[in-house]
C-alpha cells in the first residue's frame, strides 16, 4: 500500500486545505491524474497524484488545514496487468508479492441498471434512506462511513451541505502579500544575488513575428513573450548552472527546465507557475501554454506541479513596462531572467546606424552557485538565440 | 450596429479580460491601454474576443492604429459596415 502525501506547493507555501476530492476509494488513478483541489494562498491548486493506482482509503476530509507531508489517500498498487520479463520475476517472488486484481465481474446491465443493482447491495440506514429521499440526493453518490460501508444518517447530511468555497479574492491577496514577503526576505537573507545585463537587438524576432503572424488567423498569433522563453530555455539547458535548485547547501542542477513565469495580477500581487518542459516545446506549444497559464492564474486555478516545480523564473516586463528589472531570485531557485520592454533605438551594425527594436535582458544569479562568467555567456547566448528566431 | 452598440461590445469584452474596468471612466482620446493596465497578452485577448464576438479580423499590422478608445470604436465601426 502506498501513502500519497499533499505534496510541496512551492517554497513558500507549506499548508493547503483540501476543497474537495476528485476521486473515491475503488478509482483507478493514472500517474498526473487530479485527486484533490487544495486552497492556498495563491490558488486553488488541482493536486496531481505522482503514480498510478487503485484509491483505497481518502484519509482527510474537505475543509482540514494540513500541513504539506500530511497523508491524504492510500493508493493500492498499480492494476495494469503485469506482462513479459516482469510476469516472469513476478511469478518467482515469494507469496506475500501483491496479486494482480482479480479481473472485474462482467457488466450485464446497461449503466443505470447496473449502480441500481449495486444500491439495494449497499447497506443503507433507513433514517439515511429517508432523509436522502427528503434532500432529493442520489444515494449511489454518497460513500458510507458505517459498518461494511453502510451509508449513514451522517452521510447523507455530509454530501447535503454545501460545497466547501475557496477562499475570497481579499483573503487570499492577503495570505498572497504574506507569502511573497517571506520568500522575497529569505531570497534576500540568503541568496548572494549578482547582477547582469546585456541589450537584445530585436528586429530579425519582430519582423519574423510580424511576417508569420500576417498569415496566421488571430486566435493562433504568437507573441514575443513566446520567443524569449523558449530561447531563455535553450540558454538554460546550455548554462545548467542557472537552473535547478539550491538545497541543504548544495545546488542540485534539474534536467528538465520548467521556465516559471512572474505573472502580475490585476489586483495586486505575483504568481509564478512553470511552464514545464519549456526547452522541449514548440515556439506555438509554448504560445498556447503561456495563455493558458496567464487565464489559469488570474482565475486563482492552478495544477500543483505549475507551482513547485519551477527550474528558474522570467519575468517579462512586456510593452506597457520599463526597460530594466533587478530581479529577485525565488528560492530555491538560482537564477531569474528580466526581460524589458522593447524601445526604438538608435544601433549601431558594423559602420552602419540603424534605428532598430532593442530590449535589455537581465539575469539575477546566486552567486553561490555561478559566476559572472558563466552567467554572461548563459546572456550572451539567449540573445543570440533570438537572432534566429525561425530557428526556436 | 451603430455606435454605440460597438461599444457596448468593446466594453463586454474588455470586462473578461479586466473586470475592474469602468469604461465611463476612461478618457476615449487618450491611449487606451495606459489607463486600463493591458499588457500584450491582454491586448491580444481584446483582438480575439472582438473577432469572436464580431467576427472581424484585425490584421497586427493594424494594431498600431488602435491606440485609443475612440481609435478601436471607429476601426470596429468601419470593419462592421
Amino acid at each position: 500500500m502506498i501513502e500519497f502525501k499533499l505534496p510541496s506547493l512551492g517554497a513558500d507555501m507549506d499548508r493547503g486545505r483540501l476543497l474537495e476530492w476528485r476521486i473515491k476509494p475503488g478509482d483507478a488513478v493514472k500517474r498526473g491524474d487530479v485527486v484533490a483541489v487544495v486552497d492556498t494562498s495563491k490558488a486553488a491548486i488541482d493536486v496531481e497524484i505522482w503514480q498510478d493506482g487503485i484509491v483505497d482509503a481518502l484519509l482527510l476530509q474537505p475543509g482540514d488545514d494540513v500541513p504539506v507531508g500530511t497523508p491524504m489517500l492510500t493508493l493500492l498498487g498499480a492494476a495494469v496487468p503485469i506482462t513479459g520479463a516482469a510476469e516472469v520475476r513476478a511469478s518467482s517472488a515469494p507469496a506475500t508479492a501483491a496479486a494482480p486484481p482479480p479481473p472485474s465481474p462482467p457488466r450485464p446491465f446497461a449503466s443505470s441498471a447496473a449502480a441500481a443493482a449495486s444500491d439495494h447491495r449497499r447497506r443503507i440506514s433507513p433514517a439515511a434512506r429517508k432523509r436522502a429521499e427528503e434532500l432529493g440526493i442520489a444515494l449511489e453518490r454518497v460513500s458510507g462511513t458505517g459498518p461494511d460501508g453502510a451509508v449513514t444518517l451522517e452521510d447523507v447530511q455530509r454530501a447535503a451541505a454545501p460545497k466547501l468555497q475557496a477562499a475570497t479574492l481579499e483573503e487570499r491577496l492577503s495570505a498572497m502579500r504574506q507569502t511573497i514577503a517571506a520568500a522575497m526576505a529569505r531570497s534576500k537573507r540568503e541568496i548572494p544575488h549578482y547582477y547582469l545585463a546585456t541589450q537584445v537587438p530585436l528586429e530579425r524576432a519582430t519582423e519574423w513575428m510580424l511576417r508569420v503572424n500576417a498569415e496566421r488567423p488571430v486566435t493562433a498569433r504568437i507573441l514575443l513573450a513566446a520567443l524569449v522563453i523558449k530561447a531563455a530555455a535553450l540558454a538554460a539547458r546550455r548554462y545548467p548552472e542557472v537552473n535547478g535548485f539550491y538545497r541543504d547547501g548544495a545546488f542540485h542542477p534539474s534536467p528538465d527546465v520548467n521556465v516559471g513565469i512572474a505573472i502580475s495580477l490585476r489586483q495586486g500581487g505575483l504568481v509564478a507557475p512553470g511552464l514545464l518542459a519549456a526547452d522541449t516545446k514548440s515556439v506555438d506549444e509554448i504560445m498556447a501554454s503561456l495563455s493558458d497559464l496567464v487565464k489559469r492564474t488570474r482565475a486563482f486555478s492552478l495544477r500543483a506541479s505549475e507551482l513547485s516545480q519551477p527550474t528558474l523564473t522570467l519575468t517579462n516586463l512586456g510593452d506597457q513596462g520599463v526597460e530594466l528589472v533587478h530581479g529577485v531570485i525565488y528560492p530555491p531557485q538560482v537564477a531569474l531572467i528580466g526581460f524589458g520592454k522593447p524601445t526604438r533605438q538608435a544601433w549601431v551594425e558594423g559602420n552602419a546606424l540603424r534605428l532598430i527594436p532593442v530590449a535589455t535582458a537581465t539575469l539575477a544569479a546566486d552567486h553561490r552557485v555561478s559566476d559572472g562568467h558563466r552567467g554572461a555567456l548563459f546572456l550572451a547566448h539567449l540573445r543570440d538565440l533570438l537572432q534566429a528566431p525561425e530557428k526556436l | 450596429m451603430d455606435a454605440s452598440e460597438v461599444r457596448t461590445s468593446i466594453a463586454e469584452v474588455l470586462a473578461t479580460i479586466a473586470p475592474e474596468v469602468d469604461l465611463a471612466a476612461i478618457d476615449a482620446a487618450a491611449p487606451l491601454r495606459d489607463q486600463i493596465d493591458l499588457d500584450s497578452m491582454d491586448f491580444l485577448n481584446l483582438i480575439v474576443g472582438l473577432h469572436e464576438r464580431l467576427h472581424i479580423d484585425i490584421p497586427e499590422s493594424d494594431y498600431a492604429r488602435l491606440v485609443t478608445l475612440d481609435d478601436l470604436m471607429s476601426y470596429v465601426g468601419a470593419k462592421l459596415q
